[in-house]
């Protein structure tokens, strides 16, 4: 049992750390320019199949593009939006969960009442609707998911928060005079950061999921870039005939976030209990 | 706290979860509202591409876009609350009609997709939970695990191509008959089953060490009676909240579901509006779901409260 | 005729940890045994092992585990959940944790009758609303279709006895059922509990820390020690003999009006429980005995002080303090 949840959160952080490898070192490892079209070449199965091309390692688009260039690169885009997403929906849930548990009363049930709404909130067809008002671009689309990702947060913080404001240390540190904005900076943010820690990986894995939904509906990262989501769209077309244009993305996209999900799984345990098992 | 006390503490809970939903419900009226003055003139996007400056005033006073802001939603508020949405710019029908027609397509597909969820949810969680630390345990979690990475619309996709075209058991798109519901229903119920499996499992881990059971144990009952009559239904309570709560996230997600199934229900119904910038649709219909699944979790509490024991006695 | 239980060597460990290490006790028909020590001993989890109710990462093991003959230690979880309930029943010390929030008394009464004997719903029924008159509840019919909640701790703990005596076991085993309960009720339980031993012709575990209500209602007392049953008799014979040192500190301890000086401090035994851990041999009291010489540390016998009494150490029966400096 312990071996196999070892195994969980080793591989997890594999997935993870080769995801972020591929991302930052994206340039480095295509082998061709993943927007560069070839009409001529269009549609070329990948090396295990029939008809494959050389240089083409797992074959070519409906644009002639190189598909596995395109793969690398739409990591990039995943792991970018991922964390971008994580971090602003972060600064927001997180503000409002300590604000929430720390000051209680009338702010508490402001906050609360605040994800309450939030969690009534149809997600996709809001997100959406803002793309669609207001323009699809990578940026649009990390703050439209930063705005409204932040609940988790926010009921973690919060939680966390009320538990850690009761403890003998902070009471200490009231005692000893230290100012509220010390208390919560010093105090209480330091010890509620593993819980959150695991949240924010489970987030990553939900941005990245949603981004690729948005995508895929023609409302999120905007073409040419390669957005896995976006080329499953692209490749919906063919799917019947050239199964692996949509297969080859969407197993990226399921890998990936397994991967994080193991990682955020094996924190999770890891936290909990002081060891793996 | 016994029987009086405790039920009138019960009902005072369950009227102010009551006020917090409609507070909830005309915060999101106004956040709907807002969403779609967004992007700016909404009369630039109506008239078209084409439009002259005088075809765009003309469009704004037709629409009432010349009034003040919070005249206009007003207006709105007023007339939602009777039921009428206005007219779709695009459909050229009453909004209330276009989703009252997509209503039940869409409740029938989340239905679908919960019966599916809970069927396998709450046999693999109690399995779970009765060899816990097990491989089979740990297996079903892994299987969760993979439910929950997997990207709902590229499962859809592939269902279709598997089950749809290579083994032509179902029909790939379209709303004819019960089984045109089977795909979509399975891919709605992959979002759903990991947080219920989990749950299910650790309500009746909970259960199965509690004292009661030991007690069932020591009167020699069977070992199906112990776990389905008496452990089950009590970790059954927590498991009915969320199921409400994961039936509320699949109508409202049920968007994308339906436009790769291409099933015209209220999720297709948005996405063509939202495409067609049909702002007085889209407003209504992100009011109308947020409005269910307020709907739906109030209903959990009270579903809640009835099945406590503690409040059924006189 | 054989007896009605029969235990001895029974050992118990959950994982490394040994919670029983040979515990031995008899007992017949209509007789009650009172199984007494602190908290941890082991007497709990004796009275599990007889039901067969430990957890699942126990392991157990006697030289022999008996009902009325019938050798418990080969029989599956099927086989154990025919006798329990039916022919050998159990109550515990919790009142409010024990019975189920969903169901209603009668229901749950009901349903281990029909779980063993068959029959009519009705009739299942009808017997638990004799059998709650005569735990003397008021009004037994109305309680019937009562949830446990609406009880009082007093209350459901005599539903819990009437629970159990539904299809007329022959085995009532008992673990602190008045520990969870107001001095008063306890009383009354007591009383209760005795009363239907009579009449019914029960034989009763009795597992308790109060040596109060051992003088009350035993028959034949067995102690317990660190996992073990050091000492074995009839009650009067305890009290009036102690053998073991610890049942004798055990008894310096409980102040009785008259025997002990006004002013005079009371007993108290020096000490902890040691922790049982594998390799763990010999006696475990020997840390705490006054005593206690190197021999304590191999394997004790069994020794007797006179009829149906024994006791698991090396001093001979009515030893005095300082007898220990004789090899």
């Amino acid at each position: 049992m312990k071996a196999l949840r070892d195994i969980g959160l080793a591989s997890g952080a594999a997935i993870v750390g080769a995801a972020v490898l591929v991302a930052v070192f994206a340039p480095l490892l295509v082998p061709h320019d993943p927007f560069a079209q070839d009409l001529s070449r269009r549609l070329l199965p990948p090396f295990w199949m029939e008809g494959a091309r050389e240089g083409h390692l797992l074959g070519t688009d409906q644009l002639g593009r190189d598909y596995l260039s395109r793969l690398l690169y739409g990591a990039r885009i995943s792991m970018l939006i991922g964390i971008a997403t994580t971090v602003a929906s972060g600064l927001i849930g997180i503000a409002l969960g300590v604000a929430g548990g720390f000051f209680g009363g009338r702010i508490d049930d402001a906050v609360l009442f605040a994800i309450t709404a939030r969690l009534s909130i149809p997600l996709i067809l809001v997100a959406l609707a803002v793309v669609s008002v207001v323009g699809s671009s990578l940026t649009v689309v990390v703050m439209t998911l930063g705005l409204l990702l932040w609940d988790r947060f926010a009921v973690v913080a919060r939680v966390s928060t009320m538990q850690v404001r009761n403890l003998d240390f902070v009471a200490a540190a009231w005692a000893a005079g230290c100012s509220r904005s010390r208390i919560v900076l010093r105090e209480i943010l330091p010890n509620i950061l593993s819980p959150l820690a695991v949240v924010a990986t489970l987030e990553v894995a939900l941005a990245i999921l949603l981004e690729a939904a948005l995508s895929f509906l023609g409302l999120g990262v905007p073409p040419p870039l390669p957005s896995w989501g976006l080329m499953i769209a692209e490749g919906k077309d063919y799917m019947f005939f050239s199964p692996w244009v949509i297969m080859i993305p969407g197993v990226a996209l399921f890998v990936l976030v397994f991967g994080i999900n193991l990682l955020g799984d094996g924190l999770r345990n890891l936290l909990r209990t002081g060891r793996v098992a | 706290m016994r029987g009086r006390a405790y039920r009138s503490a019960m009902l005072e809970f369950l009227a102010r979860r009551l006020l917090v939903a409609l507070l909830v419900c005309a915060t999101v009226l106004t956040f709907a509202f807002a969403l779609t003055r967004l992007g700016g003139d909404l009369a630039i996007s109506i008239a078209g591409p084409n439009a002259t400056a005088a075809d765009i005033e003309q469009v704004r006073v037709a629409y009432g876009l010349d009034r003040p802001l919070p005249l206009q939603f007003l207006e709105w508020v007023g007339r939602a609350a009777t039921g009428d949405f206005g007219q779709s710019y695009f459909f050229k029908e009453k909004v209330s009609k276009l989703i009252f027609d997509r209503l039940p397509i869409t409740f029938a597909l989340g239905l679908v997709g919960l019966s599916i969820a809970l069927a396998v949810a709450l046999p693999l969680g109690i399995v779970s939970a009765l060899r816990e630390g097990s491989w089979t345990d740990r297996a079903i979690s892994i299987v969760a695990l993979l439910g929950q990475a997997m990207p709902s619309f590229w499962l859809g996709l592939v269902l279709m191509i598997t089950l749809g075209l290579h083994l032509g058991w179902l029909p790939i798109s379209g709303t004819g008959s019960w089984e045109h519901f089977v795909m979509p229903g399975i891919v709605l119920a992959f979002s759903a089953i990991p947080a219920l499996l989990r749950l299910t499992r650790s309500g009746m881990i909970d259960a199965l060490a509690s004292d009661y059971i030991r007690t069932a144990r020591a009167k020699g009952l069977s070992r199906r009676s112990i776990v389905l009559k008496h452990a089950a239904r009590n970790a059954a309570m927590p498991v009915v909240s969320i199921a409400a709560v994961q039936l509320g996230f699949m109508l409202g997600g049920s968007i994308v579901i339906e436009t790769v199934f291409a099933l015209h229900g209220v999720g297709f119904l948005a996405w063509e509006s939202i495409s067609k910038n049909d702002f007085p649709t889209v407003q209504a219909v992100v009011l109308l779901l947020a409005c269910i699944y307020t709907l739906l979790t109030l209903g959990a509490d009270l579903l809640n409260a009835v099945l406590d024991p503690r409040l059924r006695a006189s | 005729m054989s007896r009605l239980l029969e235990v001895e060597a029974l050992e118990v460990s959950f994982g490394a940890a040994s919670a029983v290490r040979g515990a031995s006790l008899a007992l017949d028909r209509g007789e009650t045994l009172c199984l007494v020590g602190e908290s941890g001993c082991g007497k709990s989890v004796t009275a599990l092992a007889v039901m067969g109710l430990l957890a699942r990462n126990a392991s157990r093991g006697a030289a022999r585990l008996s009902f009325d003959g019938q050798d418990l230690r080969g029989l599956d979880e099927r086989g154990m959940s025919r006798l329990r309930g039916n022919r050998m029943a159990m109550i515990f010390q919790e009142p409010m944790t024990s019975l189920n929030p969903a169901y209603t008394v009668g229901s749950q009464m009901a349903e281990v009758m029909l779980r063993h004997r068959g029959g009519t719903r009705a009739a299942a029924m009808a017997r638990a609303e004799d059998l709650l008159g005569r735990v003397r509840i008021t009004s037994p019919a109305m309680r019937l279709g009562q949830y446990p909640h609406q009880l009082s701790g007093g209350l459901r703990q005599r539903v819990m006895i009437a629970m159990a005596l539904m299809c007329d076991p022959e085995l009532l085993i008992a673990d602190e059922p008045t520990t969870a309960l107001d001095v008063t009720v306890q009383a009354q339980i007591l009383r209760l509990l005795l009363d239907l031993q009579k009449d019914l012709g029960l034989a009763m575990l009795l597992i308790t820390h109060d040596l109060g209500v051992v003088a009350r209602v035993a028959h034949r007392v067995a102690v317990m020690y660190a996992g073990e049953v050091v000492e074995t008799a009839a009650a009067a014979d305890l009290f009036a003999r102690p053998t073991h040192p610890y049942t004798r500190g055990l008894l310096a301890c409980v102040p009785v009006p008259g025997k002990v000086a006004r002013g005079a401090a009371l007993g108290s035994i020096a000490g902890v429980v040691p922790r049982l851990g594998p390799g763990f041999s010999g006696c475990g009291f020997r840390d705490r005995c006054g005593e206690a010489t190197a021999a304590c540390g191999g394997t004790i016998a069994r020794a007797s002080a006179g009829e149906g009494h024994d006791y698991l150490c090396r001093l001979p029966p009515g030893w005095r303090a300082g007898a220990g400096a004789a090899p």
